[in-house]
């Protein structure tokens, strides 16, 4: 059906041409659902947009062929690429809110593409949008034709884009890392209705993720893309079993994956043993009752309600939720960056929710507390040096001045892994694994007794996410850190953590040690949860991994 | 570790070499520094080199078209227009600078108060910019000058006053959106308080657009200061002085003498198109993201 022969795709740049597409070579057949994986800046996305030839001023297609239903989409006019968007190959796009227009109603956008391909008059558009809407299982579907992109929520809009893209009935459905940013809950509904969708309208279709476990979940075959270029395609068991490629094998084992260790995530040659963490039975943190209420536009806000919980000395505890359940407010008020409605807070037995949040960065304490941010890129001053950045808290706290401080920056770099010469490098001039490095960094740089890591690998490619797992747990053994991780992820909090709290609602629904809560969850929330998570194929059984399970 | 390794170590350039390699990025920013040189030198050492005094007058040559003797003719009382174009620049320029700067200063500290604690103090100042707004701004810098008084102290306070909101405006945008970003919160966290974070680490990071601003306002700067002398509310004769040389001039236009008008006027024009275009180079000079 889709026949691509050693496409290339290159983007004009100010330092010469570069090479995004490096000549790739693949065919879909019918019914088929195709997984692209790869990491960013493997051309994934830029090979989908060649084939709907809407890349960006500046790209074009340099070589190869690819023919869709023997039309030719490299030569096609663009009044016939017109045609054929929407109603032959539709797309859905990674950021649903993003692929909205913000100002107009969700229906009548709908109607839009509709008209566009002449499958309905101004008539009986408003019937058709409303169908469309029923099609991808949107209860009420008269009211939500009137609703705007804001008034959704992620998945519902995502569910609009698909109506969007599924309204002309099109052979070929492109998807776009169609799950990026949503709940892991909503992840699973959204692909479920997609595959339905595709399979009961007998379409073709090519999912395009970062995450092979998802891929592996939904598609019939698998594409892994590296620089440009195809490494391996097969079948998805296949691929996670017998990787060819030593890339796929690095995919695959950076892969977080039920009952494997967290070195296991690593290349085998850097798989050293897990160091120990001691943690002592002397409670480090304790909050008591803990208690957060916005004052809304339509009433209270109840972002925590009633919260208690401990963190041991030197214990890893994973807080775990979907978005809108107070974790990110808990984690706010625990670093002091927010004051909390009531309840107490104690750390090492002093009550700091008495201290005002704004007069705590003046408090001893400060140093003691710190944060890794959830976004590497956001969390850093775009017009400081990564040395600025770690020795702003030395600097202010640690009143390191000279060459003491140089010292210790230097000490902090080597201990995060990143290279000196990197130190004087602004965040646009550094990859997302080593924004993340600079913000670790940062945050131990007073050794703190207390972390909170909040979502510190979300935006991160799997493979770097191994590699700042795998720090955080050799930092965690040197310095004897506790970690509070905060993470929607659960395989994630599985691999560092030793206690393990599930919120919903601003409450705790279920605590308790790490592997006992992921393998009997007791609570029908922290079932859901797991069962949403992309289950990827295991591996074959190797060598016993050296270390032994973390927890 | 190979997220690293495959890096390239290039070290971050100096100022200097970043500077050259703003004007070699982009030819119209390269042109619009060397135009910005030229009106620099000439307020700077103009006066020194000018072939008349622009206050000598002389009525045996009064009135000459422009010949090899008078570049650019001469006025009703003889004295060289091209002297006085030149001289003429120094306090025009000055007047400008010391408007704009005072301008950004105030209209900084003000909008970056309002961004960063909100609340009435924003909605106070707020109002109270939108009032200054809402009169015709160059009628307001007429009231001012004309209460004040008729020197050049006045006719900078009033410029700058017209400018305040438009600055602090702009700065209150660019702080509110900082105002909870990641790199702010790990900034208090470091143990910087409320007020090193707002001017450490947001208000740098407003720069950018705020030269863009400056540099199309000290154009601005030129033509209100101009205007107020053309009415005769700012620099008084026989100071040389763009706006009165216009207004002077303009009255000899009917009779055919355009020289006089046009000269000075051209000089305006080219210090206003300047600016205009220095504000791309002078903002992606204090742009670190530019420096790759």
């Amino acid at each position: 059906m889709l026949k691509v022969k050693d496409l290339a795709v290159s983007f004009k740049t100010r330092r010469g041409d570069v090479q995004a597409v490096r000549g790739i070579s693949f065919a879909l057949a019918r019914g088929e659902i195709l997984g692209v994986v790869g990491e960013s800046g493997s051309g994934k996305s830029v090979t989908s947009y060649a084939l709907m030839r809407i890349l960006d001023a500046g790209g074009s297609i340099i070589a190869g062929d690819a023919t869709y239903s023997g039309l030719d989409l490299r030569n096609a006019t663009e009044r016939d690429m017109r045609d054929i968007r929407g109603r032959e190959i539709s797309m859905i796009f990674q950021n649903p809110r993003a692929a909205l227009n913000p100002i107009r109603k969700v229906g009548h956008q709908i109607e839009d593409v509709l008209r566009q391909h002449a499958q309905a008059t101004k008539y009986n558009a408003r019937t058709k949008a409303i169908e469309a809407l029923k099609a991808v299982r949107i209860n009420d579907a008269e009211a939500r034709y009137e609703a705007y992109p804001f008034e959704l929520s992620g998945g519902m809009c995502q569910r609009i884009v698909c109506a969007i893209a599924l309204a002309c009935n099109p052979r070929l459905l492109i998807a776009d890392e169609p799950t990026t940013g949503l709940d892991i809950t909503t992840q699973k509904a959204v692909m479920d209705l997609v595959r339905d969708l595709i399979r009961e309208r007998k379409m073709s279709s090519i999912l395009i993720t970062h995450d092979l476990g998802l891929a592996a979940q939904y598609c019939d075959r698998i594409v892994v893309m590296k620089d440009g270029m195809i490494v391996e395609q097969g079948d998805p068991k296949r691929i996670f079993i017998e990787p060819q490629h030593s890339y796929t094998r690095k995919l695959v084992d950076a892969t977080p994956r039920q009952g494997e260790s967290i070195r296991s995530l690593l290349p085998v040659e850097d798989r050293i043993d897990i160091p120990n963490h001691v943690v002592y039975d002397a409670p480090l943190l304790e909050v008591r009752n803990l208690v957060k209420t916005y004052q809304g536009k339509s009433g209270p806000v109840h972002a925590v309600k009633d919260m208690s919980f401990k963190i041991k000395w030197g214990q890893s505890v994973g807080l775990v939720g979907e978005s809108g359940c107070g974790k990110s407010t808990t984690s706010e008020i625990l670093v002091r960056l927010m004051d909390a409605t009531s309840g107490e807070v104690l750390f090492d037995g002093q009550d700091i929710s008495a201290i005002a949040a704004k007069d705590f960065a003046k408090n001893p304490l400060r140093s003691d507390i710190q944060m890794v941010f959830q976004d590497a890129t956001d969390s850093l001053n775009p017009r400081h040096t990564s040395r600025h950045t770690i020795a702003e808290p030395l600097r202010q706290l640690g009143k390191m001045r000279g060459a003491k401080l140089t010292a210790r920056i230097e000490e902090l770099a080597t201990l995060v892994g990143l290279p000196s010469a990197l130190l004087d490098r602004f965040p646009h001039q550094l990859s997302g694994g080593q924004k993340a490095r600079v913000g670790i960094a940062r945050a131990i740089a007073l050794e703190p007794k207390f972390l909170i890591l909040d979502e510190p690998t979300a935006a991160l490619d799997v493979s770097i996410q191994a590699v700042v797992l795998n720090l955080l747990v050799d930092l965690r053994a040197k310095l004897g850190i506790s970690y509070l991780l905060v993470s929607h992820d659960l395989h994630v909090v599985r691999l560092l953590c030793d206690h393990v709290i599930v919120m919903k609602d601003g409450q705790i629904v279920e605590q308790g040690p790490a592997d006992i809560v992921m393998n009997t969850p007791k609570d029908d929330y922290t079932k859901t949860l797991l069962a949403a998570a992309p289950q990827p194929p295991a591996r074959r059984q190797k060598a016993q991994i050296p270390g032994g399970n973390p927890c | 570790m190979t997220d690293i390794s495959t890096q390239k170590t290039t070290r971050t350039q100096g100022k200097f070499d970043h500077l050259i390699y703003v004007l070699r990025e982009n030819p119209v920013t390269l042109l619009a520094f060397i135009m910005f040189a030229f009106i620099i030198l000439s307020a700077l050492v103009g006066p020194a080199f000018v072939p008349y005094d622009p206050l000598e007058t002389n009525a045996s040559r009064a009135l000459q078209a422009p010949s090899w003797k008078h570049w650019f003719g001469t006025d009703s009382v003889g004295r060289d227009v091209f002297s006085r174009v030149i001289v003429a620049t120094r306090l025009d320029l000055s007047i400008s600078v010391a408007a704009v700067a005072l301008s950004f200063v105030i209209g900084s500290i003000l909008g970056s108060i309002a961004g960063y604690w909100g609340g009435w103090l924003d909605s106070v100042l707020n109002r109270f910019l939108d009032t200054i707004m809402a009169f015709p701004l160059f009628v307001l810098a007429m009231g001012i000058v004309a209460a004040l008084g008729n020197t050049i102290e006045n006719i900078i306070y009033a410029t700058a006053i017209i400018n305040v909101p438009f600055y602090a405006r702009l700065v209150r945008a660019e702080v509110n959106i900082r105002r909870d970003a990641g790199f702010v919160r790990a900034a208090k966290l470091a143990g910087n308080s409320d007020l090193r974070v707002l001017a450490m680490h947001i208000f740098p990071n407003a720069l950018p657009p705020m030269m863009v601003q400056v540099s199309l306002n000290l154009g601005w700067a030129i033509l209100n200061a101009a205007g107020l002398s053309f009415i005769g509310l700012g620099v008084r004769p026989p100071t040389p002085e763009w706006g009165i040389m216009v207004a002077e001039g303009a009255n000899f236009i009917v009779s055919g003498e355009w020289w006089l008008a046009v000269f000075p006027g051209l000089w305006l024009m080219f210090a206003v198109f300047t600016f205009n275009l220095l504000g791309d180079g002078l903002r992606d000079l204090v742009d670190p993201r530019k420096r790759t």
